[in-house]
């Protein structure tokens, strides 16, 4: 099979495009992609500083790398998470991306703060994927406010997107569809705003740009994650997928485009704007974020005289 | 041929040519969800391996992040 630009031989066939490309070709149409998805939803320009979510992973290293190469102003965030072996090599894999690329890096520590993943987890009997989504949506808000970052974005993929959406039609939570978009305006003054521009590439097309960058990315997946319900997601939308190459293109684009406006009536989104933890001032529901909350949880039942 | 499996860290061995797509369904991977490797260059579902070579197939879903 030949590339569809120079007609030297391919290294990526991309079904849902009927596309193939060799590795010369690919980099730069990856990277229109991405430039494609910032426009679409005027995420953000190239005067704003923006804060890249990295864990160490294909998707999230993928796109920090092309935004440095499209001239983007970068700061790359790693939130240590305290989860044995695999946290060390992530923050290995990190810290190497960034010194070989020139690129700045902030580290945020966990286990500094007594809340590694699985000691949260444990003591607080909260299943380790929604401590850790807790934990890292605070550090990210919180970075962002520190270091003066008018973006934040993380490495969401076309996967992580329709396995989303699959999820809340499949229970019916209007009011996570409503907010589910590529592109989130802060609700509260400590907040930034929150973008997602790989929401329509596939977890392949980044993998493979990752690879065909040759960015040494952690393979490994974490140990938290086996039987995520999202997986079963995935799984499910790559078998339809695999008879109908586009589907996850089509059933994402075409939320964002249009359906999600469906469900963004104001009358069904629950929650008004959050108010301001009366303890770090960051966002928060009931007088104290949901970090702090967790944070006193732990202090609580590590020593039942303290708190 | 070698076949590593990635993050599985599993190797398996087999005999005969095939082509990757053949190759991918004996495994039970779904199109689309690996990439499959040899000598430093990616290879489409169309191309064959044989007896000799080393082949790396690697995962690329990740899931369980919120």
């Amino acid at each position: 099979m030949k590339c569809v630009r120079c007609r030297t031989r391919a290294e990526v066939y991309l079904r849902a495009h009927n596309a193939a490309f060799c590795r010369t070709c690919y980099v730069p149409w990856f990277r229109r992609q991405v430039e494609r998805t910032i426009a679409a939803s005027a995420m953000c320009t190239r005067e704003d500083h923006i804060l890249v979510a990295v864990s160490g992973g294909k998707d999230s290293l993928a796109l920090w790398d092309t935004l440095a190469a499209l001239g983007y102003r970068t700061t790359g965030l790693y939130v240590a998470q305290g989860i044995g072996a695999y946290s060390e090599r992530s923050r290995r894999a990190v810290e190497a991306f960034a010194r070989g690329q020139g690129l700045p890096l902030r580290v945020h520590d966990l286990e500094a703060d007594g809340l590694a993943i699985p000691t949260v987890a444990a003591t607080t009997h909260r299943p380790p994927c929604s401590a850790c989504g807790t934990l890292k949506r605070h550090a990210f808000d919180r970075a962002a406010r520190d270091s003066d970052a008018d973006v934040l974005a993380t490495g969401h993929n076309l996967d992580d997107e329709a396995a989303r959406l699959l999820g809340n039609l499949l229970r019916w939570q209007i009011a996570h569809l409503g907010r589910q978009q590529p592109v989130l305006e802060p609700r509260h003054p400590a907040q930034v705003r929150k973008i997602r521009p790989l929401a329509l590439l596939s977890e392949y097309e980044t993998a493979a740009y990752a690879f065909l960058r040759g960015i040494e990315y952690v393979v490994d997946e974490c140990p938290h994650a086996a039987g995520a319900t999202q997986l079963l997601y995935k799984e499910a939308l790559n078998r339809i997928e695999a008879d109908s190459p586009g589907t996850k293109l089509a059933f994402v684009r075409e939320f964002f485009r249009g359906a999600r406006a469906l469900f963004a009536d104001g009358s069904s989104s629950g929650d008004g704007p959050p108010e301001t933890c009366t303890r770090c001032g960051m966002p928060a529901y009931d007088g104290r974020c949901a970090r702090c909350r967790l944070l006193e949880t732990v202090a609580r039942r590590s020593d039942p005289h303290a708190a | 041929m070698r076949v590593h499996l990635h993050p599985q860290r599993r190797v398996v061995e087999l005999s005969g040519r095939r082509t990757v797509a053949a190759l991918l369904r004996e495994l039970g991977v779904l199109p689309g969800t690996a990439m499959v490797i040899r000598r430093d260059t990616l290879l489409l579902d169309t191309e064959t391996v044989e007896d000799g070579d080393e082949v790396e197939v690697r995962h690329v879903i990740s899931g369980g992040a919120a």
